[in-house]
């Protein structure tokens, strides 16, 4: 394990509202993008002269553009109810990581140019100019909020922080202040495909790489297709589900199950990303340009049919967005949900007693589950409200005998961000990451200790990796983190294959002969 | 930022990665593995050459899977996994390795 630099906070029974101590995060900012990862995304390359007015124009723009942002600035009362709910306040005690402060840092600007109270009696209402000083702390703070959208669900107006925060970032980028982790990663989608920058030929040989082991394990041929012309199934999966373990178990789960219902699917290494970091930065022009990928090959493939892999902010990006950016998808069948979550077409698949299941395979781990914060709180799943919440877990016990849940304030849209959402899974973000996980954490501990509960269950690639990276800081395991297909695949029997009762069977089958 | 590599200053980013992955010559495995407190065995080399070699041919690092089951291939089954690489690099086979290979830093959400 990496050592910390940092204080990394204690494990107790309960999270505790800390003291607040003022600054104690204002040192940390990410590295700023290079001025050719701003510009492939449309940006100026570096901080421009003329900020200032650069800045309140693009806010003004902004607060017309959306509504809801102008609500959002004008809405807050103050009440407090927000001031604890945030995972990286509870972690750090630094006021500005309350999401009303957070908030505020932009509201302060908005009311000093573009309210009447602020403009004549700006001490009045809380209204501050905009300075040089202000871009550093917007940089600074809007880069500690991973845009979980918690704060929103205890606001009694729903003021939403994520967007507020979408917004100062895109500000930011707009006058040339971009973070290298977000922008550098939009760039490699556009030169080559995915976050990763994982070329075709690289994509082919570790697919193939993944045919041979299942087939090794097995006995049974599992394809992964790549580029297939007519298939009727896409899949668009985070690129972290070819590179990345536990991911890699996941997507090998989604093979298994494409493989028994028996249906045509394929990859494609032209749109070989899920994850949309155009959401993160507030940019819908990156968004859509990310998401019409998904479009043109669709159409170029002929598919019928596209099912997303398990990616937190795709699914939302998906499931809220995907029509407006990218659509109409009328030339997809509207039989099935346009676009439908892996979950989904497994727990369909489940349901329909398509798939052979032994869930003794998984009988060395108690499970619980971590509601990733873009799933559960801004889509669904299913045909029923809150199927978001069920069908994961459906699905898990359908494959797991032993599963536990933790505190009901810490799951479902209560749940609290892995710490590492919304841009901020990068290594120059690593204190606030280990602070942010405090209260997951938490009652990870509790259900480890009071439940016997050995692993967690995870269905976006971000919180995966920051689970791996995180929990040894806590004094946890790095592989106590799951994909929930990786359940489904340990649990799954494969037509033909057999299993260590048939090999035992046979053997005393032939010694019966014999 | 730079490290100096018999007597020739070579340049990395913030983060520590060469800047120009041509710049690479096993003087900068070995500097960067003494930065970060580690020792270069033969082991050591052994992922940094695979990593190398297969970069070469993809443009990019190889996944884990790819490289557990290498290593697996190459010095036993028992080798042919994670903890065994992180064992080697503690930040991660992942990140460090591929600094000390010269390789660009894998990103994404990884």
């Amino acid at each position: 394990m990496a050592k910390a630099k940092f204080d990394v906070p204690e494990l107790t029974e309960y999270v505790d509202v800390p003291a607040i101590a003022e600054g104690a995060m204002a040192h940390l900012s990410p590295f700023v993008a290079k001025p050719e990862n701003n510009t492939d995304l449309g940006f100026p390359g570096e901080l421009v002269d003329d900020w200032h007015d650069k800045t309140l124009e693009k806010l003004n723009d902004l607060r017309k553009r959306y509504r809801s942002l102008q609500v959002y600035l004008d809405a807050c009362v103050k009440c407090g109810s927000c001031t604890d709910k945030c995972h990286y306040f509870l972690g750090t005690a630094d006021p500005k990581n309350m999401p009303v402060a957070r908030q505020d840092l932009l509201r302060k600007v908005y009311r000093r140019y573009f309210t009447f109270a602020g403009k004549y009696f700006p001490k009045l209402v809380g209204a501050e100019d905009l300075t040089r000083e202000t871009l550093d702390e917007w940089y600074s703070y809007y880069h500690q909020c991973s845009q979980c959208r918690r704060c929103s669900v205890f606001c009694p107006y729903g003021i939403d922080t994520a967007e507020i925060s979408m917004a100062a970032r895109e500000i930011l980028d707009s006058i040339g202040y971009g973070q290298k982790y977000c922008n550098e990663i939009i760039a490699k989608v556009y030169k080559i495909g995915n976050n990763l920058g994982l070329p075709k030929g690289a994509l082919a040989d570790t697919l193939e790489g993944l045919e041979e082991d299942v087939e090794e394990e097995t006995g049974i041929a599992v394809k992964f297709p790549l580029d297939v012309k007519g298939a009727d199934i896409l899949l668009i999966t985070p690129s972290a589900d070819f590179f990345a373990e536990p991911h890699v178990d996941g997507l090998i789960g989604y093979g298994k199950v494409l493989h028994e219902a028996g249906v045509s699917w394929t990859l494609s290494s032209y749109a070989s990303e899920a994850a949309n970091f155009g959401m993160f930065i507030g940019s819908y022009e990156n968004m859509r340009r990310v998401s019409r990928r998904i479009r043109k090959v669709a159409l170029d493939l002929g598919v019928k049919r596209i099912v997303f892999g398990e990616c937190g902010h795709a699914w939302r990006v998906a499931y809220s967005f995907l029509n407006t950016l990218a659509g109409p998808f009328d030339f997809l069948d509207p039989d099935y949900p346009v676009p439908q979550h892996i979950m989904e077409f497994t727990w369909d698949q489940i349901q329909k007693g398509n798939l052979n299941i032994d869930k003794s395979a998984n009988d060395d781990m108690t499970l619980t589950f971590h509601d990733s914060c873009n799933v559960a709180r801004a889509t669904r799943m299913g045909d029923k409200p809150g199927g978001q919440i069920e069908i994961p877990r459906n699905v898990i016990k359908a494959v797991c005998n032993n599963y536990v849940d933790m505190h009901h304030e810490t799951i479902g849209e209560k749940t609290f961000c892995c710490g590492g959402g919304g841009g901020l899974l990068t290594d120059d973000l690593m204190e606030i990451r280990v602070k942010g996980a405090l209260p997951r954490m938490t009652a990870l501990k509790n259900v480890m200790e009071e439940e016997g509960v050995t692993h967690m269950a995870a269905i976006c690639a971000i919180c995966k990796s920051q689970f791996t990276k995180v929990l040894p800081y806590f004094g946890m395991d790095m592989d106590q983190i799951v994909c929930v297909h990786q359940l489904v695949s340990n649990a799954i029997i494969l037509t033909g294959q057999k299993t260590e009762d048939d090999a035992q069977e046979g053997e005393e089958a032939q010694e019966a002969e014999a | 930022m730079a490290i100096e590599v018999n007597g020739k200053s070579i340049e990395t980013d913030e983060e520590g990665y060469l800047t120009n992955l041509n710049d690479w010559e096993k003087g900068v495995a070995e500097i960067m593995a003494k930065e970060d407190d580690l020792e270069l065995t033969d082991e050591h080399w052994d992922i940094i050459t695979f990593l190398r070699e297969y970069y070469e041919e993809y443009q990019i690092a190889p996944a884990v899977r790819v490289l557990t089951k290498a290593v697996g291939k190459k010095l036993g089954k028992e080798k042919g996994n994670s903890k065994y690489l992180y064992g080697l690099f503690p930040y991660g086979p992942g990140k460090q390795a591929c600094r000390f290979a010269g390789l660009p830093k894998p990103t994404g959400c990884i």
